[in-house]
């Protein structure tokens, strides 16, 4: 960016959004708090990012940011993607506000397809960048009719559709986005993670979901039950690689396959990036 | 030993720099002015204002230049700008009646009162490359302007209206929802309807419109009227206590006249599509009529054929390029993720089948037991 | 502050400010029970400090806003034009409702949202003499265990809770303390369950 735009970015009001839109957004998450799972439509703004590459998390962050806050923004569990990169520039520049690559230290994570390992406390809240956010899209495409099927709690369709999975793979074949039942009443998508994440859904957290091109806002406050959708003789498996990262050696984190050269060779390394660099970093000062 | 990839943050600003070089193309050629990309280019103009949703033709010229011609780009510019704007208040709903006219047509009558206006149109043009243009320098003939009307046109549809053999278009007075401020929510009324077409992409509506005429949830249209002009913007003033006209814009208004073949209750009478676009865009004001009258049909009684251009949530959940062309392109980024833990599924699916294929071989009774 | 002007007692830096505001009404709906700071505003008598910043907060023209009891008066309704532009409307029509919990009875006048949109609902604003972590037992979406907090009653609470994922949602305010009870907590009385 010139100096000509960064002073440009001055002429914005804290966090980019006008008040307006921030007390809409902030509205629409409360609504969301008090009806877990639950997909509270909102009018998303157009942003200065493209639809689909986190508006909604975006602007999910803003209208809860403060200046005090700390943010980490992660894509596929990494702070130094490039979408994660531009994020994070976006809130330095319109918030002026501190940033981190360190879980713990984060007050804010916006992430995308990821929860990282660490669990996260009371004082922290994740914000997910959501695609699609009705979990029954697939099945149907039309919106009035899932909200119809959401209203009267009608979700055998669902419950169709991965045992059809069963009967022909003999397994669950969704590996990601994996769909969940909020408090025993939402039937509620968990945005593109890979299943190993579900576990961590319950969490002492916030979690409110942003989608900004389908115009949604969806949360999970803390403590709340959330159970992956299953069946008693085929019970919901979050497995993941069976392999130790080669980096830290972990064997319980979720791994990248990564392609080392063109003769079949590969590795896997930790997809939480902090995960791994803090794990290095204690194994270093213990050494 | 492998180092994960860092300098995500660098990288981006390199490609920043160098898109910027490549804007500017080379140097040893002149760089383009806002204003001959307004004055020139004004048809682009016209079109990236409609579909951003804001009439501005120094800021659509330099959104254009910015995003190298690439008009879904510089649509998303103008929205990204648009939304950031404060709102002072809502006009007066414009009066078309009223509008000076460059261009003014009907295909449903040979001549009508307010004239046939031919105007500036390609539509009698000899679509043959003119290499005079490559030359620069040469001014175009001065076209003969004939005399200016004053008083109003009035529209075509007007003269069928007074037979009663056009439906009437009540105003029911109501404000009408605004889509740029609320989610956009089905059932839509017509207003949701005409908003979400009016800036939702040329290509997409034309293809909609298209549609029907090939017998997609066919209905007939002429071109009863298309319009192309400046209107005045009033704004009331309540210190004031009347409107003012604060500024003018050009639009491009097509009503269309359709059959339709009465009921039971209703004698017969021909009923309405109707399109309104910032800007000269003939083409997108015919379609965004077209596909208006299509998604009429529920109120008018007809059936639903199961056509794409009848279904609204179909036409309005995918009209929008800004959104279309963000989600399509967000598969650019990384999906690593997601793909891992599709790519640990069918491993773990084919070495089950490959184990269950090797029971099945190695049991020497598996035949006589099928 | 009786003699406050409807042009005072807007935030001192709103973007920040609110944005501060939000934070402490959006984790006391988030953990309900909990009782969060919240400040900056003032609005004319009675309105707390509470009560004045989450409306500046959450309220705007977009909204319409129910004033009951002692909270519907001139300096108010002129606060509110002034600061807010929310649309003054009838209990049953409004977004959101400030007063006394005497004063917004019949609370099963307010807004529960419809089936397929709960999210159209009443907030409702209950000023309170205090807030105290005792009192009626919470448990629920965002509680860990249980939680307490000193509720004017049991059983409308109760009721709300039987429509979800319809109901009301609220907040409570005293002085510069606010917390919330979201329709989805379930509400027993501590005292009855001790007793038994």
């Amino acid at each position: 960016m010139t100096a000509q735009a960064a002073a440009a970015m001055d002429d914005y009001n804290f966090a980019y959004l006008d008040e307006q839109t921030k007390r809409m957004i902030r509205r629409a998450i409360l609504k969301g708090l008090a009806v877990p799972g639950y997909q509270v439509p909102f009018a998303s703004r157009e942003m200065p990012m493209p639809y689909g590459w986190g508006t909604g998390g975006v602007q999910v962050s803003a209208a809860v940011m403060t200046p005090d806050d700390t943010i980490k923004v992660i894509d596929q569990g990494a702070d130094d993607t490039t979408n994660a990169v531009s994020i994070r520039k976006f809130f330095e520049r319109t918030a002026d506000i501190d940033v981190t690559e360190r879980t713990s230290e984060a007050t804010i994570i916006q992430t995308r397809h990821r929860i990282p390992e660490e669990l996260l406390n009371e004082d922290q809240i994740l914000v997910y960048q959501v695609p699609i956010p009705e979990p029954m899209r697939f099945i149907e495409p039309r919106e009035t009719e899932t909200r119809k099927m959401h209203a009267l709690e009608e979700y055998g369709l669902m419950h169709v559709r991965l045992y059809e999975n069963i009967a022909k793979h003999g397994a669950i074949t969704t590996a990601y986005a994996y769909p969940v039942k909020v408090e025993d009443r939402y039937v509620m998508d968990p945005s593109p993670i890979p299943k190993f994440d579900n576990p961590k859904l319950e969490s002492e957290a916030i979690q409110i979901f942003g989608a900004g091109r389908e115009q949604r806002i969806y949360a999970v406050p803390p403590y709340t039950k959330v159970v992956s959708l299953d069946f008693d003789d085929y019970p919901f498996d979050p497995s993941k690689a069976n392999h130790p990262c080669a980096l830290c050696g972990s064997v319980t984190s979720y791994l990248d396959e990564v392609i080392v050269d063109d003769k079949g060779g590969r590795m896997f390394v930790c997809s939480d990036t902090d995960y791994c660099a803090s794990r290095i970093r204690r194994q270093e000062q213990a050494a | 030993m492998y180092v994960a990839v860092k300098g995500g943050e660098r990288a981006i600003d390199n490609a920043h720099t160098w898109l910027a070089e490549e804007r500017r193309g080379d140097i040893s050629v002149e760089e383009l002015s806002i204003a001959q990309i307004r004055e020139q280019l004004a048809l682009a103009v016209a079109r990236v204002m409609a579909e951003g949703s804001l009439f501005d033709p120094d800021l659509a010229a330099l959104a254009i230049k910015q995003a190298r011609g690439d008009m879904i780009e510089a649509v998303f510019l103008i929205r990204a700008f648009r939304t950031t704007l404060p709102r002072f208040g809502a006009s007066e709903p414009i009066d078309t009646g009223a509008m000076t006219c460059d261009r003014r047509i009907s295909a449903t009558f040979k001549d009508v009162p307010g004239g046939q206006v031919l105007g500036p149109t390609f539509d009698y043009t000899h679509r043959l490359i003119d290499f005079t243009l490559a030359a620069t320098g040469e001014l175009p003939p001065e076209a003969q302007a004939g005399e200016p009307r004053t008083e109003p046109t009035p529209h075509v549809t007007e003269f069928l209206d007074r037979e009663g053999l056009i439906q009437t278009e009540e105003d029911d007075t109501k404000t009408p929802r605004d889509l740029t401020r609320e989610p956009l929510d089905f059932p839509a009324d017509r207003p949701l309807r005409l908003q979400a077409i009016a800036r939702g992409d040329e290509g997409f509506i034309l293809s909609m419109a298209y549609s029907t005429q090939r017998g997609y949830g066919r209905n007939h249209p002429f071109v009863g009227e298309l319009r192309v002009g400046q209107v005045a913007i009033e704004m009331d003033i309540p210190e004031l206590g009347f409107a003012i006209d604060i500024g003018e814009v050009t639009i491009t208004e097509c009503e269309t006249v359709n059959q339709f073949m009465g009921s039971k209750s209703e004698p017969p009478q021909f009923t309405r599509g109707y399109g309104l676009v910032f800007g000269h865009c003939e083409r997108k004001a015919i379609s965004m009529a077209l596909v208006d009258r299509a998604l009429r049909w529920e109120e008018l009684g007809e059936d639903n054929v199961g056509a794409p251009a009848q279904d609204v949530e179909f036409v309005l959940s995918h009209a929008d390029n800004v959104q279309a062309t963000g989600f399509l392109e967000h598969i650019k980024l990384p999906h690593y993720v997601d793909f891992q833990s599709e790519l640990e599924l069918i491993r773990k699916l084919r070495a089950e089948a490959e184990t269950a294929k090797a029971e099945e071989d190695a049991s020497p009774f598996q035949e006589a037991a099928e | 502050m009786d003699t406050q002007s409807s042009y005072e007692g807007a935030f001192a830096s709103p973007p920040t400010d609110s944005a501060q505001a939000f934070r402490a009404a959006m984790r006391a709906m988030a953990r309900p029970g909990t009782i969060e700071a919240i400040a900056g505003a003032r609005a004319p008598e009675p309105f707390s400090e509470a009560a004045a910043s989450l409306l500046l907060t959450l309220c705007d023209p977009d909204t319409s806003l129910y004033l009951a009891g002692e909270h519907d008066n001139e300096a108010a309704r002129a606060w509110v034009g002034f600061h807010i532009g929310a649309p003054l409307l009838p209990a049953d029509r409004a977004d959101f409702a400030v007063g006394t919990w005497g004063a917004l009875q019949p609370v099963s006048a307010y807004k529960v949202g419809v089936a397929e949109y709960p999210d159209r609902a009443a907030t409702l604003i209950v000023e309170m003499p205090s807030l105290e972590r005792n009192g009626a037992q919470l448990s629920g979406p965002g509680i860990k265990d249980t939680a307490n907090l000193n509720l004017p009653e049991i059983g409308a609470f109760q009721a709300n809770r039987r429509l979800f994922p319809l109901g009301f949602d609220c907040f409570f305010t005293s002085g510069q303390s606010i917390a919330a009870l979201p329709r989805s907590t379930r509400v027993s009385d501590l005292s009855a369950e001790e007793a038994a």
